[in-house]
């Protein structure tokens, strides 16, 4: 098993422990429906570092990323992020990811934790043709944390003492604290306002330490997995491996709009655009229960006796007090209002396919 | 970790109280409590159902998974906790008092042998901490 720099200082903060891919992280620390709230309500630190993280350096850089991404890099300039999917030649989800431009030879992906070999691999695969290209794995001596939640802004400029709100979302920068580069970047995982920062491995610890020290007024706590799940759910932002995968295409999601038709080719465009006019068979939606009962990730999702999907994603909803889903199912039922059946150990619960996401922070 | 001493339990963290010669009233322990952490739905068997012992008799739900919960002796269930169904939370906070589960008509009184007295039942918690 891996652990992060911040393993120590996890079980310093007496976090519940459990295996994640090949890591060992921080489910919870405390209470996931406190953390949760804290999130929303303050602001928490999460190590991430167990995510991919990968540069890659060449003159063709820039093609090469438009090759391998649906979304259209193009349209990035330095210092610009964008959320993207990796696809195959016959359009299933490779991984969803992040591109940051530094320059237009230069740029960094993160990379689901449990996806990092498989890209590297499919990366390495695909460069042939666009070198010469450096393809480098940066997640061992790179750390990430995130800071998310409406005081982020603040907490950084307390302890960081700069101005981050100049960033915009999907922006990113660096600067130096005490002659240590960390590069900051306005984006998140949790629906709320948020930041998430690089650090070298070796000062990872540091910057834990003096984020939870100096902001304890602010009421700031580390936060694990089990919030960040509960959080990312009802901001409904997919989970790799959950809500997608390999046998998923884009236009069978949520996130169909990160396909960009008009930039060109790319790995999957084919088969996506024949998607596309035919229409799909299936598509992912959200759901709220009506009867009391939890979805969980593979419950059968029923419309009457027949069985027409399943669910991808299911909790408990502590912003909103409600048990929510994501569900994977044949597209006519598809439908805002539509109600469904989630079948729940050896009974099925009556629930309705709602918009999304279920909970959006207030706009200030 | 609060394990009362007029109690008696299972190896799966379940509780058993005796009200009379026939029927008991069970729950989960504060251990159980504590490791599933934030409770946030139950499920319970109907009144009239007939239970066997070691089997599967309710579910709790934390945020994160379902568990089952074991019946601790075989009976017909005489009555449940529905406050618990409205808040689950009573669990946590208070899981020998309102966080109770059922009430058991007990079939068979010799199953109270295999049941544990506090002092076993702490070495269980120890063991699993």
């Amino acid at each position: 098993m891996k652990k992060t720099p911040l393993y120590d200082a996890h079980l310093k903060l007496n976090a519940k422990m459990v295996s994640f891919h090949d890591y060992v992280m921080p489910l919870q620390y405390d209470s996931i429906i406190s953390e949760h709230h804290c999130v929303r309500k303050n602001a928490g630190i999460f190590d991430i570092s167990h995510m991919g993280r990968i540069e890659l350096f060449g003159d063709k850089a820039l093609p090469f990323i438009q090759q391998i991404i649906t979304n259209d890099a193009v349209r990035l300039v330095d210092n610009q992020a964008l959320y993207t999917l990796i696809c195959n030649e016959q359009g299933g989800i490779i991984d969803d990811i992040l591109v940051y431009r530094r320059h237009e030879n230069q740029f960094m992906l993160v990379v689901n934790c449990s996806n990092t070999e498989k890209d590297l691999l499919w990366l390495r695969k695909q460069a042939i043709d666009y070198q010469p290209l450096e393809i480098r794995d940066l997640t061992d001596s790179v750390s990430l944390l995130a800071l998310q939640g409406p005081l982020s802004g603040k907490m950084l400029e307390t302890t960081l003492n700069c101005k981050p709100d100049y960033l915009k979302r999907f922006y990113f920068s660096d600067l130096l604290w005490n002659g240590i580069r960390i590069t900051i970047s306005r984006t998140g995982y949790t629906g709320e306002e948020g930041f998430e920062l690089f650090v070298d491995a070796k000062h990872a610890v540091k910057l834990w330490n003096q984020l939870l020290d100096k902001n304890k007024e602010d009421g700031i706590k580390p936060i694990g997995l089990g919030a960040r799940d509960t959080l990312r759910l009802e901001a409904c932002l997919l989970l790799y491996g959950n809500d997608m995968d390999e046998t998923t295409t884009p236009l069978e999601t949520t996130i169909d709009w990160t396909v960009k038709f008009d930039k060109g080719n790319f790995i999957g465009r084919e088969v996506l655009l024949r998607q596309k006019t035919k229409g799909v068979d299936r598509k992912l939606v959200g759901f709220e229960m009506i009867d009391r009962g939890i979805p969980r990730y593979g419950y059968a999702v029923l419309k009457g006796t027949e069985t027409i999907g399943r669910v991808t994603s299911g909790s408990f909803s502590p912003s909103t007090n409600k048990n929510i889903g994501l569900c994977l199912i044949k597209a006519q039922y598809a439908k805002m209002g539509e109600e469904l059946q989630i079948q729940i150990r050896d009974k099925s619960y009556n629930a309705r396919v709602v918009k999304t996401p279920f909970y959006k922070r207030e706009l200030r | 970790m609060n394990i009362p001493s007029e109690l008696l339990y299972t190896k799966t963290h379940e509780w058993v109280k005796k009200i009379d010669s026939k029927e008991v009233i069970v729950g989960i322990t504060d251990f159980a409590q504590q490791q599933l952490k934030d409770i946030v739905f139950v499920e319970l068997p109907s009144v009239g159902k007939e239970l066997k012992m070691s089997k599967p008799c309710a579910v709790v739900e934390s945020v994160k998974a379902a568990y089952d919960i074991y019946s601790p002796l075989s009976g017909k269930v005489v009555k449940v906790n529905h406050e618990i169904q409205e808040k689950p939370q009573l669990v946590n906070e208070d899981p020998y008092g309102d966080g109770w589960f059922l009430q058991i008509e007990i079939a068979n009184l010799n199953e109270f042998n295999s049941l544990l007295s506090p002092s076993q039942y702490r070495v269980v918690t120890e063991s699993e901490h």
